[in-house]
């Protein structure tokens, strides 16, 4: 008999549990390129006392133990590099609070980003969450532990910079809060008690966030997309220096792709804009389309593609098909705005040299503070040789992301290695001791982030 | 049997496994399909399925019974073509159903599947039940065995068999006759429809039984069916002309619509109730229809109509279909799609589930009932309440 497996059985429901081949199988993917590993064990469980159990259990066996959210970091940073326990964690999903007036969310970690866009439609109209554009089973929690960023990134920023509360189970089992839930308050505020930044883009290495306050936004009446499009790489970061300074749209989104081909080449701005009343919507077009990008049209070097009104849902699966084979993966790099010529460049040149149609999107953060650039490379998940040519203009990506000053985002475990090989040392040594500290034994999600 | 040999072998690697199919149309949860929501597991989901699928072709895994729940505990609900963004849609339960083909081929199914079957081929219903009594249903009332009528009412093997399906029958049968309807049925004649069958992958048992009912209908002359069941409905409609059966083929609630924007049938009862609309995967997602039942219940007097949260393209399942009204893989559990149907119904103060398909009628029914709801909420099927407020 498998005492780890009757033991799990006694924390979480049996129907909660396996060890099975098909489980194994399924648990061991990601949906990117990254290899397969084998977890020896899947458990789901639905309170934080059966996650304080399991967490228990895996530091007395010395098993490693991989949150898993959605499961759509495409980077295969939930997959169990070194087997034990994956913990799947979608059945806490219960959004536990929406103070309207103070404006957040009180949620579990499993809430998807779909769930609570809905609850929020139908609950709270006036408010919204900013939404990263991943399908809608993506978490809200997955999203804010990798530093994701949303359709309000440009106003408020990564979507971990919106956090207002956090609670943690440790790898010693030990549950700690973060943020005026630790006073026993509401969950309005992470500041100003003394910062514990310990468990945002550590990948699940520190601890399992079990509950997050998120902040939530005005959720405007009219809700709408306009297309700016220039042929010219160099002009985007002055226009998106131009857009940003009016401090009006909601996000900036700048693309440009292989497919279809009358696009190649071509820049796609895209600008979200939010209005309570048509004559307020009509000012902020005037403001981006005629005083800010006005002048690029009348010299020829761009054109306005017009505006929608409702936001479309992206969906971002349908990457997965462009080579009708079920697979892409990207390489974000959190990069200056000013790289956005050569990112383009380079990252053209790399999806060419691998046969791959190039796809890159930039979002842009904040005040121009900074950009996400994804360069995307879809694979044919039956053609290996395609997994093989996706793999390596992934890793030529990373290698080009830290080139250009970058910072990988969400790096899988190639990327991982290229930052830790760049770390300060001092940056190194104190995330090594934290690391030690908090998790001794190196039970959480090894492999990733592994600096010791 | 290898990958190369499916008949999908060309698309099943397309799934990326994004999870779109858990949603029903709003995003409201992850519950809309419904393994999914019974197990809550990755293996689970539509998109574990088609990846297992394509690991046990490709010889990645081994075929075992866990394998063969999995597959089976599916209800061919078409959720998951609804909500799926890429453009092989349309072929997931079809990828399915070929992939339970094979498993029949090579004589591995589940325990529970190799008894609907065999019952099936055994006695023409899953029940395992005397043909004899099959016209059980009817008792009470007079019906003409089909002979030259104008429509052949065929009830299918739920509706003639289980005790409270029964109910449902011979509320429609009521209704028929009152209105005047020239109909007849097969009675002890009468065999499986094979909807079940052919989703469940026994393709072979299929066409005995489709080509059996064809040559009954055509040697009787039917030319019109009604049918109580949506399943059977589907099977008529969509799987019976490649055999050769060309019907015109209704759903009964096309029927009771059109007996009552004619005034053939009239209401002279009230029915003051809170009701929702389950809407049934055969005739919503699978046919398209989903206004000709509200139609019906708009109508009835003092009838207060609500909408599910979850309806139409969006409905949530409640677990009954590829046979699992009699094989249950998906039950036992609170969250077992069918008591989640009726949490969901309870929730928005409903008094009255009305259902159009005698599947959905046992399975809300049993939900009902475990979940100790049975003095809160009622399950009836249209046909029932259409006959109540026509005082039958």
């Amino acid at each position: 008999m498998d005492s780890i497996y009757n033991a799990l059985c006694d924390i979480v429901d049996k129907e909660y549990c396996s060890n099975l081949p098909e489980e194994i199988y399924i648990y061991s993917y990601d949906l990117g390129t990254a290899e397969p590993k084998k977890p020896d064990y899947v458990v789901s469980p639905r309170t934080v006392e059966e996650i304080q159990k399991i967490v228990l259990l895996a530091r007395d066996k010395n098993i490693p133990l991989v949150p898993l959210g959605g499961g759509l970091s495409l980077a295969g940073l939930a997959i169990p590099q070194k087997g034990g326990i994956v913990i799947d964690l979608k059945r806490m999903d219960s959004i536990i609070e929406v103070n309207e007036r103070a404006r957040y969310a009180v949620i579990e970690c499993g809430v998807s980003q779909g769930q609570l866009i809905s609850y929020l439609k139908k609950h709270h109209p006036n408010l919204t969450h900013s939404e990263p554009g991943a399908p809608p089973a993506a978490t809200v929690a997955g999203n804010i532990i990798i530093h994701g960023q949303g359709d309000l990134a440009h106003p408020y920023g990564f979507s971990s910079d919106m956090v207002l509360g956090l609670e943690v189970v440790l790898p010693s089992g030990d549950i700690i809060r973060i943020g005026s839930c630790a006073l026993g308050s509401g969950w309005f505020t992470i500041h100003p008690l003394p910062d514990i930044g310990l468990f945002l883009g550590w990948c699940g290495t520190t601890g399992i966030i079990t509950k997050l306050s998120i902040k939530l936004f005005p959720a405007k009446k009219i809700r709408g997309t306009g297309t700016f499009v220039v042929e010219d790489e160099e002009l985007i970061p002055e226009i998106i220096y131009k857009i940003t300074h009016t401090q009006i749209p909601e996000d900036i989104i700048v693309y440009s792709r292989a497919i279809p081909p009358f696009a190649k080449g071509l820049h796609h701005i895209t600008v979200n804009l939010a209005a309570d009343s048509e004559k307020e919507l009509e000012f902020k077009q005037e403001l981006i389309w005629d005083d800010t990008l006005g002048e690029y049209i009348k010299n020829d070097l761009g054109g306005y593609l017009g505006f929608t009104k409702e936001l479309e849902r992206p969906q971002i699966s349908k990457t997965s098909d462009y080579k009708k084979g079920g697979g892409f993966e990207y390489v974000g790099g959190i990069m200056p705005i000013d790289t956005y010529p050569q990112c383009y460049i380079r990252g053209r040149e790399i999806s060419e040299k691998h046969d791959i149609p190039y796809t890159v999107t930039a979002r842009i953060i904040g005040l121009a503070h900074s950009m996400m650039f994804a360069w995307t490379y879809a694979f044919n998940r039956a053609d290996e040789e395609t997994i093989k040519k996706a793999r390596e203009a992934l890793y030529e990506t990373d290698e080009l992301v830290i080139e250009l000053g970058g910072v990988i985002w969400k790096p899988g475990i190639y990327g991982q290695r290229l930052v830790m090989d760049r770390l300060h040392p001092g940056t190194k040594n104190l995330m090594k001791k934290i690391k030690t500290i908090i998790d001794p034994l190196g039970i959480m999600n090894p492999g990733n982030w592994e600096l010791l | 049997m290898t990958l190369n040999d499916f008949q999908y072998s060309n698309i099943i690697h397309r799934c990326f496994r994004c999870g779109y199919c858990k949603f029903p149309v709003d995003w409201t949860d992850v519950n809309n399909c419904p393994p999914y929501a019974r197990f809550r597991m990755e293996s689970y989901s539509c998109g574990g399925r088609l990846w297992l699928t394509r690991a046990w072709l490709n010889e990645q895994i081994n075929w075992s019974e866990h394998l063969a729940e999995i597959l089976y505990s599916c209800t061919t609900c078409k959720n998951c073509e609804i909500k799926c963004p890429l453009r092989f849609n349309v072929d997931i339960v079809n990828m399915v159903v070929s992939a339970r083909a094979e498993m029949v081929e090579a004589g591995k199914v589940p325990k529970a599947v190799k008894d609907f079957l065999q019952n099936i081929e055994l006695y023409g219903n899953p029940y395992g039940a005397s043909r004899t009594n099959r016209i059980a249903w009817t008792k009470g009332i007079e019906i003409d065995r089909y002979n030259g009528h104008e429509y052949l009412l065929y009830i299918g093997c739920a509706g003639s068999y289980d005790i409270r399906a029964q109910k449902s029958s011979k509320a429609l049968a009521q209704i028929l006759l009152k209105a005047g309807v020239s109909f007849g049925v097969l009675g002890d004649e009468e065999t499986c429809d094979g909807n079940e069958t052919h989703n469940l992958g026994e393709k072979g048992l299929f066409e005995l039984l489709a080509n059996k009912n064809i040559k009954t209908f055509n040697k009787m002359g039917v030319s019109k069916i009604i049918t109580l069941s949506p399943h059977a409905f589907n099977a008529f409609k969509n799987y019976y002309p490649s055999y050769g059966g060309n019907f015109n083929v209704f759903h009964y609630t096309h029927i009771l619509n059109s007996l009552l924007k004619t005034g053939r049938i009239k209401f002279s009862d009230s029915f003051h109730k809170k009701t929702v609309f389950h809407d049934p995967c055969f005739l919503g997602r699978w046919n398209g229809e989903y206004e000709t039942p509200r139609e019906i219940l708009r109508v009835i007097p003092d009838i207060e109509l609500m909408e599910m949260e979850k309806n139409r393209s969006g409905a949530l399942c409640c677990g009954g279909g590829s046979g699992n009204f009699q094989m249950d893989l998906l039950g036992g559990s609170e969250s077992s799609p069918a008591r989640r149907r009726i949490r969901e119904a309870y929730e928005m103060g409903a008094q009255i589930i009305a259902v159009s398909c005698p599947k959905c009628l046992i399975m809300l029914e049993d939900a009902i009932k475990a979940e100790g709801m049975d003095d809160k909420l009622s399950v009836m099927d249209i046909s029932e309440i259409v006959a109540k407020a026509c005082n039958i």
